[in-house]
């Protein structure tokens, strides 16, 4: 079997962080490249959610499994834990709610991956501080009045964010302006200004069930101390 | 002895299967000891019997879902979604459509001889018993059975048609390996049982319907049935597609008449499809098949069913689609089945076709639709084991 050539860059290192034949959730999956690459590669049970019909339409007629709509309401469908991965690549920072989003995200899924450009790069910095204008660079290519992206949030925003919610990050990878992979947490190089786009691999911490005994009743909650 | 026989009609262009000692067990509790199923077949059956798709047609629908219809001589109600080199692509799959149990295409219902056997001359009309899409679909598994075929590749339907081809789902689903769900939902609601009932109370308070008994008494409820099909037919449009086909025209004239003419070509427009719709459909049929669909419920059940027979439905490969401007159907009750779908962690897709065309955009051109069902169908076909 071929193995699809990945589009995106940041893909293939997605896909280094998932392991063989796990249940898959793309949120704005497009019309389905990376979970298709996923079924061929890892030959994993992949579906994904896109808000877009002509897209939504071309991974349908790929033979995916896509639910076309908006994730923001339609997440909540999806049973509790009934992924391996949930995999947001490139959209946190267009979501209305995105702290919502990433509740959502490790409820649905045992893991999840998130893919964002990081608006602490050298290059934003530089633009805002020497023109006083908003950036626009190849990774955030628009202008302020017509920008998908309403949420703007750097590296260190993101860990700070995963620290308050109790989220893990398991793994976390920087992509340089060149294309230039590095892991976050060893570098040498302050990573927030460095680092174009972030890839995070998250869970919850595991703590360790907390059984509280009632009359008749067990109750374990492995989340207890979450919310 | 349970006996089918299989026989060609060359007037009607279709064949018959003719069940006999069947004991088709009703959702009412009565039982059908014989009955036939008019229908027909486009391509042809692979060796290993698994390229066959059964379309389940909408309440007015019939067998004649492609080619020439005998009945109107006109193009078959999809026939642009269904043929050699289209959307569902008779050079690949096999296709069958039959007339569902209580149509009046020449599958027993109403209009037909309660004995089709020994040709007495006693119609059922009201005495036809109360049937069920359940009731439908059983039936149809039974000639899917005779036709030795033992997995559908796929069920397709639209309005009635998804209400067939979500009990396919439910009650046989290891007889099948995908469906397509068009504009259907998992209940009939509150607003399309009272359009229902206004259709039935405009046939049933035509003075020629006598009970039902109108072919009796040779004549015909033709004000009542037409009636009934203009007010459906309202809903199968949508606000902007009239006001866009339409607006305030007028019809053949150029100031209003002050009377109560067609002044207005909606009004033509409505008359027309009340008057061509009586020249091929029986009144009594129309009653039981939409009394079929009110009856159709299975938002209390779904889930659960689904839970039960979770081994037996995991293979299934689901397509739910819907369409914007669809009130009668609309996205929400769609997407109910789309949630419990994804909840239980079931193949499935979604989509939401954005057309102003209204309930009927399944059987108008639509190509957003032609190449969603083309590709899900083609891209799954031998993939079953995925």
């Amino acid at each position: 079997m071929n193995s699809i050539k990945s589009i995106r860059k940041d893909w293939d290192l997605i896909e280094s962080l998932i392991s063989a034949k796990s249940r898959i959730l793309d949120v704005g999956c497009g019309e389905g490249d990376l979970i298709q690459q996923f079924k061929e590669n890892l030959k994993a049970n992949v579906h994904g959610i896109e808000k877009n019909q002509d897209l939504a339409i071309k991974g349908i007629a790929r033979g995916l499994n896509i639910t076309h709509g908006d994730a923001e309401k339609d997440l909540f469908q999806y049973a509790n834990q009934s992924f391996d991965y949930v995999i947001l690549s490139q959209t946190l920072q267009a979501m209305m709610d995105p702290k919502k989003i990433l509740i959502e995200l490790l409820r649905v899924g045992s893991k999840a991956i998130v893919s964002f450009p990081n608006f602490g790069h050298w290059k934003i910095r530089l633009q805002l501080l020497l023109w006083g204008k908003m950036p626009i660079t190849e990774g955030l290519p628009y202008s302020w009045y017509d920008t998908p992206n309403i949420h703007f949030f750097t590296l260190k925003d993101f860990e700070n964010l995963c620290n308050e919610m109790n989220i893990v990050i398991e793994k976390s990878i920087g992509l340089t302006n060149k294309g230039k992979q590095f892991s976050i947490n060893s570098s040498i190089l302050p990573a927030n200004i460095i680092t174009h786009e972030a890839i995070f691999l998250l869970s919850y911490k595991n703590f360790e069930p907390i059984k509280i005994k009632s009359k008749n009743k067990l109750f374990v909650k492995n989340s207890a101390i979450i919310n | 002895m349970s006996n089918i026989e299989f026989k060609k009609n060359k007037k009607l262009d279709c064949s018959f299967a003719e069940f006999k000692n069947t004991d088709l067990k009703l959702v009412s509790g009565l039982i059908l000891k014989d009955f036939k199923l008019a229908f027909k077949t486009f391509g042809s059956l692979n060796q290993n019997k698994t390229n066959a798709i059964l379309i389940c047609h909408a309440l007015t629908g019939d067998q004649y879902v492609s080619g020439q219809n005998p009945i109107t001589d006109r193009d078959g109600w999809w026939s642009r979604m269904v043929g050699p080199d289209k959307p569902i692509d008779t050079n690949k799959f096999f296709v069958i459509c039959s007339n569902v149990l209580g149509g009046c295409a020449g599958s027993t219902g109403p209009k037909e001889n309660k004995d089709y056997d020994k040709n007495q001359d006693e119609i059922y009309g009201r005495d036809f018993p109360s049937i069920t899409i359940k009731d439908m679909v059983n039936a149809q598994a039974k000639l899917i059975d005779a036709l030795g075929i033992d997995q559908l590749f796929s069920v397709v339907g639209g309005s009635m048609g998804a209400m067939q081809a979500l009990q396919w789902s439910i009650d046989f689903p290891n007889k099948i390996q995908t469906i397509i769900h068009i504009a259907g939902a998992l209940k009939h609601s509150a607003q399309n049982i009272a359009f229902h009932e206004v259709g039935r109370q405009a046939i049933m308070n035509d003075p020629n319907w006598h009970k039902g008994n109108y072919l009796g008494k040779k004549s015909i409820p033709e004000r009542g049935l037409s009636v009934a099909r203009m007010i459906a037919h309202i809903t199968y449009l949508s606000e902007d597609a009239m006001h866009r086909k339409f607006g305030r025209k007028l019809q053949s004239r150029d100031i209003i008449s002050f009377g109560f003419d067609a002044d207005f070509q909606i009004e033509s427009y409505l008359r027309y499809q009340g008057r061509s719709f009586v020249e091929r459909f029986d009144a009594n049929s129309y009653l039981y098949l939409t009394r079929a669909m009110d009856y159709f419920d299975h938002s209390e059940t779904y889930r659960k069913t689904l839970e039960f027979i979770n081994n037996e439905n995991n293979h299934i490969k689901y397509l739910v689609i819907s369409f914007t401007s669809d009130w009668l159907f609309p996205t929400r009750e769609n997407k109910e089945i789309v949630k419990i779908l994804n909840n239980l962690s079931k193949n499935v897709s979604f989509l939401e076709i954005e057309t102003d065309k209204g309930h009927d955009s399944f059987l108008l051109d639509e190509p957003d639709l032609d190449f969603a069902m083309k590709g899900f169908l083609e891209s799954n076909f031998g993939k079953e084991d995925e």
